[in-house]
Formats: structure tokens, sequence, C-alpha cells
């Protein structure tokens, strides 16, 4: 098996003290899409900015399209796309020029860069728009310049780093369909981080969740949900529980395998969700808990975070303080 | 070496196009030079009768300073534009393609030289036209216009550098006119600096504004001393390359940081 990206230990700490990368090491085999699932903070993009030569690690190794990241910048730029969080239009040029120039960064010039160009404009519907300054675009056509403009040179390894925070709902629709399309070229191998789990879940081949700045878990969305056998159950109380005494409550039920109270939420994972659900009514009734709504699951990739990262996706979304690498977005 | 000069013409082209997509910026880039021609030119009409003043018409005296003056002005924003890439992106895109530090640096400095240029030359035309002379005649303009851009160089590497520094517009705009309002006004640009205290006139010996001033109006006078002004020449060249190296490094430490 040949990897397309692989990282090693990762380590990276800005200062004074925040540790953006711990440890982090990965392994992306050619031609698949590889998620960087995690939230706001996690150091997705920390990842991202080493992997393609932006940022140097303070410690770990990296090879992308098989050249190693730190001894040889230069190649591994040739052989990469990258598409930031932000932008990276110019706004005054138009949408032709912007490919133009990325164009001619890769050395491809007149009748080499003409065609391509023209080829990508029609390719991500910005033909009618081509000649028109970037300032006048949509939010959904400044992306999918971005993305045009990371395959300019053909590149074997596309970055994405969360290509749809921001968009609307539909232009994030637009955007899946396009990175469903890319995923079809068996050349290309894609890099994408999101914090978004459906967008992991829907896009990734493989994926490898990412907490306080190394992978917590990694294999295919499906292999991650069935390491968690068996059923969630998830119940609201009516009112907030004094402490603990849900927890009290049911740990002593055999069905229950893994329990996580917090405030006036319970998960419980249990083998069978039709069959625990009874007793674990029972068991909060007898406890004097009122139930307000109580619903039965299979795993989402949410529980694989949250039994991975030993917290919520949403606990560690608000945890993430406001950071000026990662852009803030909602859930 | 090609792909950095090819790279190098992209990126001029590249400012020049932003520039003139902002006709705004242009015409008050343009015009501002000539406001200050007219202004300081009835403001201080007079100064032309100090005794130990050099020279009986001030318009004449005037006309090379307004140019060194507006080519510091106008180089000292040259790193907005760098401020705007970094906060959009575009940089570090910029900077994970396989084009040189040089292109990236050497693009914005080119805008400023040709915006300095055809400011200089609206300068000296309307400074002709309201009935100032340059007696050195076009050897001693170009000399001058050479003095301004090399002047503009160096103040607009330094912007470029504080603004990968920075990386805000408030600051930069604090840092540029901390510098350049002093710089300018301790110079020879409006004044006889042998006509100025003393301090003054030390403080002139180690500004580069009045280094690129005393050699443009030197360069443009009758029988010019083209030593003067060539030794001038050479330290502005030498500041302007000290200044890009700087900026260079800026990009290093942008990187490191990054």
């Amino acid at each position: 098996m040949t990897y397309a990206i692989e990282a090693q230990g990762l380590e990276k700490t800005y200062p004074p003290s925040t540790k953006a990368l711990d440890g982090l090491s990965l392994a992306v085999s050619e031609g698949t899409v590889f998620g960087l699932l995690g939230p706001n903070g996690a150091g997705k993009t920390t990842a991202v900015k080493v992997l393609t030569t932006l940022a140097h690690p303070d410690a770990g190794a990296a090879r992308v399209a098989g050249i190693d990241v730190l001894a040889d910048p230069k190649r591994v730029r040739r052989a990469i796309g990258v598409v930031g969080q932000k932008t990276g239009t110019a706004p005054e040029l138009t949408g032709r020029e912007n490919l133009e120039l990325q164009g001619r960064f890769h050395g491809l010039r007149g009748r080499r860069l003409r065609p391509r160009v023209d080829e990508l404009l029609e390719r991500f519907g910005l033909t009618e728009a081509a000649d028109r300054s970037v300032k006048t675009y949509s939010g959904g056509m400044v992306r999918k310049l971005d993305v045009a403009i990371g395959l300019i040179q053909q590149p074997p390894v596309l970055f994405l780093d969360e290509p749809t925070t921001g968009l609307d709902p539909e232009a994030r629709a637009a955007m899946w369909d396009e990175i469903r399309r890319l995923r079809s070229e068996a050349a290309l191998t894609i890099l994408l981080t999101t914090h978004y789990l459906e967008e992991a879940d829907h896009l990734a081949d493989r994926l490898a969740i990412v907490d306080r700045g190394k992978v917590v878990a990694q294999g295919t969305p499906d292999e991650l949900k069935a390491e968690l056998e068996g059923d969630t159950v998830h119940v609201e109380l009516a009112t907030p529980q004094p402490n603990g005494r849900a927890h009290h409550a049911l740990e002593s039920l055999a069905q229950i395998r893994e329990l996580r109270v917090a405030d006036r939420e319970l998960h419980a994972r249990v083998e069978n969700g039709a069959a625990a659900l009874p007793a674990i009514l029972a068991a909060l009734g007898q406890a004097g808990l009122d139930v307000a709504t109580a619903t039965i699951a299979r795993p989402s990739l949410d529980d694989v975070y949250l039994r991975y990262a030993g917290r919520s996706f949403a606990e560690a979304e608000r945890a993430s303080e406001p950071d000026v690498t990662e852009k803030g977005g909602n859930r | 070496m090609t792909a950095v000069a090819l790279n190098s013409w992209d990126m001029t082209r590249r400012w020049v196009l932003a520039l003139w997509r902002q006709p705004w910026y242009v015409g008050v880039t343009l015009f501002q030079p000539v406001v200050w021609l007219l202004l300081f030119g009835a403001l201080f009409k007079n100064v032309v009768q100090i005794p130990g003043f050099e020279g009986t018409s001030y318009k004449d005296f005037l006309a090379p300073g307004v140019v060194i003056m507006s080519a510091v002005f106008s180089a000292g924003w040259n790193g907005m534009g760098t401020i705007e890439d970094l906060d959009r992106g575009v940089m570090d895109r910029f900077l994970v393609a396989p084009v040189s530090r040089a292109p990236l640096i050497i693009g914005p400095l080119a805008q400023s030289a040709i915006v300095i240029t055809i400011q200089s030359v609206i300068i000296v035309g309307l400074a002709l036209a309201i009935g100032a002379s340059f007696p050195g005649g076009v050897p001693g303009v170009i000399a001058l216009i050479a003095c301004a851009v090399l002047l503009g160089a160096a103040t607009a590497a330094v912007s470029n550098a504080i603004a990968l520094t920075a990386r805000q517009e408030e600051t930069l705009i604090g840092a540029t006119n901390f510098l350049i309002l002093p710089l300018t006004f301790l110079s020879g640009c409006f004044m006889q600096l042998s006509l100025a205290p003393g301090w003054i006139q030390t403080v002139g010996d180690y500004n580069p504004v009045n280094w690129a001033v005393a050699a443009g109006r030197e360069a443009v006078s009758a029988n010019a001393d083209w030593a003067f002004v060539m030794a001038r020449v050479g330290l502005l060249a030498a500041l302007a390359i000290a200044c890009v190296l700087l900026a260079t490094r800026a990009f290093r430490s942008y990187q490191r940081s990054a």
C-alpha cells in the first residue's frame, strides 16, 4: 500500500503555550478521501499547515506524495493543491486572472495555460463569471474558484480545509457534489478537514477523529460506528436532576455498558435499545425523575466522537477558545 | 532564475491591476501631490526673502521637494495590500505555491515604483506649467525621479516588513505616520536646511528623505555636482537593498509563526 500522505508524531506549540499538535500521526492511501474530523481548535488546520509546508512543526516527520515535507518543501508545493479555510483569491482580480496567476506559479504559460483555465472555469460553472472581479462573486462561487485553483496543475494531492464552513445549505450541497466528483478521480488523494460530522460521514472513505492535537480514533466511518456495538439510548429529563441521582439510579442496570450524564441529558450505550428502554425508564421513575423524551438511535459519529474524545462534539466546540487560526462556525 | 523573473512580472502585473481597478485611489494618489505643490508653493512663497536663501524662486526650490515627499507618502502605504492579502488568505495560498519569496516582495515594490514615476512626471509637468524651472534638464529630472523611486522602494519595503510583522492595518497606519511625517519635515523638502537650527541639520545628514531631496535638487539645478548626486544615489540604493532584505526576513518570520 502506498500512502499519499503520511505524518508521524507531529508536534507544534504556538507561543506562549498553545499546544496545537500533540503527536499527530496519520496515513492516507493513494486515491482516497481522508477526513480529519474535530471541533474548532482540535489542531486540524495546524496539521494542514504543516503538511502543506506553510508551518514548521516542532517535532515529527511528514511525507506528501512521497516527498519529505521538511527536507524538500519546494517539491511538495508542486505536488499539492490547497484550499484553505480562508479563500485565497485576490478580490480585485477576475476569476480567470486568479486561475492564471496560480497556473503561472506552477510554470503553466501560454498555450498550456489557457485551455486548462477554460476547462476549470467550465467544469466549476464559472465560465459566465470568469471575467468579473471576484469581489462580485457569491460565497459559493468563491469556494468553487478556490477548488478550481487548487486543481490548476492537476496535483496528485488536494487539501481541503473546512471547504464548506460559512456556506449556505445550497452552496454546501453543491460543494459536496463537487467533492464526490473529485473522489471518483482515481489518481487524486484528498485530505478533507471538517467539523461537520455528517460531512465526514458522507464524503470520507476513511477518517481520523482529532482531539487536542492528536488522532484519537481512525477507520472508515462504518468501522468507527461498528466499534460501538448496539444502540444508544438518549433520555432527556423534564427537570434538571439533583446531583448524580440519575447516574445512581442507572448504574446498577446490567444492560447499560456505558453511561454519560450531563445536566438533563443521559446517554446510555446498550446492546439492544428496545429491550433496555423499559428498564431504564422504570429505574428513573423509581428514583423520582420525570422523563421528557426518550429515543433509541444507531450509533452516529457523534457517539464515536463522544467515546474517543471523552466529551461530546458540542462540548468540545464550546470548550475551544476563540482562535484566530480556526474560524468559528455553527453546527 | 527565469522562473523568479517571470513570476516577478506576474506579481507586478497583479499589483498594477489591483491599483488600476481602484480609480479613487489612483485619483487621490496622483492628485494629492498637485495640492501639495500649490498649497506649499503659496504658503512658503516668501521664504526666498530670508537672508541666506540660495535662489530666487520658491517654486524651483519646492518642486523636487514635493516629488520626494509624494514618493515617501505613497510608498508608506504599500504594505496595506499585503495586510489585505494576509487577512484574506491570499498570502498563505501564495506561500504554499511553488513561487519563490522574491516575486512576492518585488510585486508590491514594482507597483510603488510605477506609481512614484507617474506621480513625479505629473508633478514636474505641473511645476513647469506654474512657472518653475528645472535648469538641469531631462537628465536632471531623470536623476530626481531615480532618487524618488529608490527612496520609495526602501520605504515600501519597510512598510511591507511592518505589515508582515504586525499584520494589522492600525499598526501600519500608526507606524507609517510615526516614521514618515517627522522624516519629511526634518528634511529639506520645504526649507533650506542651512537656515534651520543646527540639530535639524544634523538629523538631515542621517535622514534618507533628505539624502533624496538634496540629491534630486542638485541634479535638476544648473551646473549640478554629479559626484554629489551619485554618492547620494549610491547611499539610497544601499538603503533600498537593506530594506528589501529586511522585508524578506519578515516573510520568514511570518512563516515561522504560521
